[in-house]
């Protein structure tokens, strides 16, 4: 069973007051994010992100289409119980302590005082909050909001944590600390659906990722599928090579560029044609020593630009 | 419906914690200490104006809560947004609504125990100073039956904020408070709309004001304030059935507001 589902999940809005015309924020968006994986939703500012989330999290309605979360219909009091959720720059009640917000919180769940208040000091101390939490909320950096929003969205130990930009607003530390609680959350088997457009973050983190853009969603798949297929070349380091042996390499095309990397030793820039080994045989052929031969793929971020880029289209329906 | 209980409980922190509840209730019983000063300038009617202004300062002040606060219950939450984090909670959004009415309820009844307190605490220290104050007066200087009156104010201000709570589901603050005390007005003058018939030659007007005076809320009911001041009798039935219809009202609009809140996109 997969854990979040959506199928022609579609959000229309009316914009406009003379002339109201229908504006797609989410366009028939089919999704499945299997349980226990971290998944990304990646995109540009703009491209639906936090519009899924609030669909997900019911808290606006779509337009057609229809999401489950762990084989239910979103909304679900049961499901509620099962998810936690983190909003984009999330916003407390200022009057309330970090303590007393997660107190409230976990008492909606129907915890016992004792639990609601064991809960909320384990996770208060999870997320790097220590003596702040008797302090009223309004007196809380970003950042801190940001660890409080992360510790509420877990205080029923969900199967399922919905992060909206979970990074945003943290210091390095911070960032590394979320990343680390992530890891440590999907070795627990929960499920992370975490929006974000920091794709470094996606990279050290993500089993799979879509990639959302203008309300639709352009790709969807595993980060090492994605990237393995985006080989654009070759880095050779070789050792004892001569400057006529490189000449004559580059001469015939099998090398594009080369950088001298110490006595002798250099790191070639080597083509998808011919292949590497080719090459690679005719240098140790001329007295050259494999160091090592790596495969030069497409980053994140360079697969992510070129699919953003083609994604084209308006996002303005004409009215029927 | 313990989840109601839970978020009107913290409604009530909220009311607690904010200062400017705390400045109303100074300023109430500030102005009822005014009128102790007030009544001691009146020869032969000092309770009488006493107990006047006491009341209309607790209904006054009791309005005046309910309608900037309730008109804020909502709106605050989705301005804010810190009901992103409160809804994907396990509760329905009705009783989350429910909760915050409830919660600015228990604010009013609180702030309006105190403020009655405070009232028949003057009342008490004016009959000690002057004991033979209530010989000049129909009623005595404490009399219990302006509990009658105060009852029917708190199930009043209910309804307002009821009201409140409806129109700050889908409009902004200023259109909610401009909305709700217009209603409040006009309820205030609702039973002229049962005879205005009478004084109409169109029959269609006289049928649609007839239709404004069962549609509208007749706040002019739960107004007591003036005969118990004037030892006239409130029946207990009386009291009754308007707390009755009262509620009922309160019934109808919370349904109304949480069938709107039910469908309404948090952008």
């Amino acid at each position: 069973m997969d854990a979040i589902s959506t199928e022609a999940l579609t959000k229309h809005y009316t914009v406009g007051f003379w002339r109201p015309r229908p504006y797609v924020a989410i366009d028939a968006l089919t999704l499945q994010v299997h349980a226990g994986e971290v998944f990304g939703f990646l995109g540009p500012n703009g491209a639906g992100k936090t519009t899924t989330l609030k669909l997900l999290m019911q808290l606006i309605f779509p337009t057609s289409g229809r999401a489950d979360i762990l084989g239910k219909p979103v909304g679900d009091l049961d499901v509620k119980r099962r998810v936690g959720y983190l909003p984009e720059n999330p916003y407390f009640y200022d009057y309330l302590t970090a303590e007393e917000l997660l107190v409230y919180f976990a008492s909606l769940f129907g915890y016992a005082p004792a639990e609601r208040r064991a809960r909320a000091s384990r996770l208060l101390d999870e997320v790097g909050i220590g003596a702040e939490r008797r302090l009223q909320l309004r007196k809380f950096s970003k950042g801190m909001l940001q660890r409080v929003g992360i510790a509420q969205a877990l205080i029923n130990e969900p199967e399922v944590v919905f992060l909206d930009e979970p990074m945003s607003g943290l210091d390095p530390i911070g960032r590394r600390e979320i990343r680390e609680l992530i890891l440590r959350l999907r070795d627990r088997g929960c499920t992370v659906f975490f929006s974000s457009h920091v794709l470094s973050d996606a990279e050290t983190l993500c089993s799979r990722v879509a990639i959302m853009a203008k309300g639709r969603l352009v790709t969807a798949g595993a980060l090492a599928d994605m990237l393995a297929f985006q080989v654009r070349g070759w880095e050779l380091v070789v050792s004892g090579l001569t400057d006529a042996v490189l000449a004559a390499a580059k001469a015939r095309g099998d090398v594009i560029d080369a950088t001298t990397v110490g006595a002798a030793r250099y790191a070639l820039e080597l083509p998808l044609d011919p292949p590497p080994e080719k090459t690679l045989a005719a240098l140790i052929a001329q007295g050259a020593s494999l160091v090592s031969l790596t495969p030069v793929r497409d980053t994140l971020e360079d697969f992510f630009v070129k699919q953003v880029s083609s994604a084209g289209g308006s996002r303005f329906r004409e009215s029927a | 419906m313990k989840v109601v209980g839970l978020v009107a409980v913290n409604v009530f922190k909220e009311s607690v914690r904010d200062k400017v509840l705390y400045s109303i209730v100074v300023f109430a019983v500030i102005l009822m200490s005014t009128t102790y000063l007030i009544g001691q300038l009146t020869a032969g009617q000092d309770t009488k104006i006493i107990k006047d202004l006491g009341l209309a300062s607790i209904s006054i002040f009791g309005l005046l809560i309910a309608i900037f606060i309730g008109i804020g219950l909502v709106w605050k939450e989705v301005e804010k947004r810190s009901i992103y984090t409160l809804l994907p909670k396990p509760m329905r959004r009705q009783e989350f609504l429910l909760g915050k009415y409830f919660g600015l309820v228990l604010t009013l009844v609180i702030n309006i125990a105190v403020m009655t307190a405070a009232f028949y605490v003057v009342l008490a220290l004016m009959r000690r100073v002057e004991p033979g104050i209530d010989a000049a007066s129909a009623a005595s200087a404490t009399d219990p039956a302006m509990l009658k009156a105060i009852a029917l104010v708190i199930v009043e201000l209910m309804l307002v904020t009821a009201i409140a709570l409806f129109f700050s589901t889908f409009s902004s603050p200023f259109l909610s408070a401009l909305l709700t005390a217009g209603l409040w007005v006009a309820g205030h003058f609702n039973s002229d709309l049962r005879n205005f018939g009478a004084v109409v030659a169109s029959p269609m007007l006289a049928q649609l004001t007839r239709a404004m005076y069962y549609v509208l809320p007749n706040f002019s009911a739960f107004d007591v304030k003036s005969q118990v001041v004037h030892a006239q009798a409130v029946p207990a039935s009386y009291v009754a059935l308007t707390c009755a219809y009262g509620l009922t009202y309160i019934a109808l609009v919370l349904v109304g507001a949480a069938a709107i809140f039910a469908r309404r996109d948090f952008k």
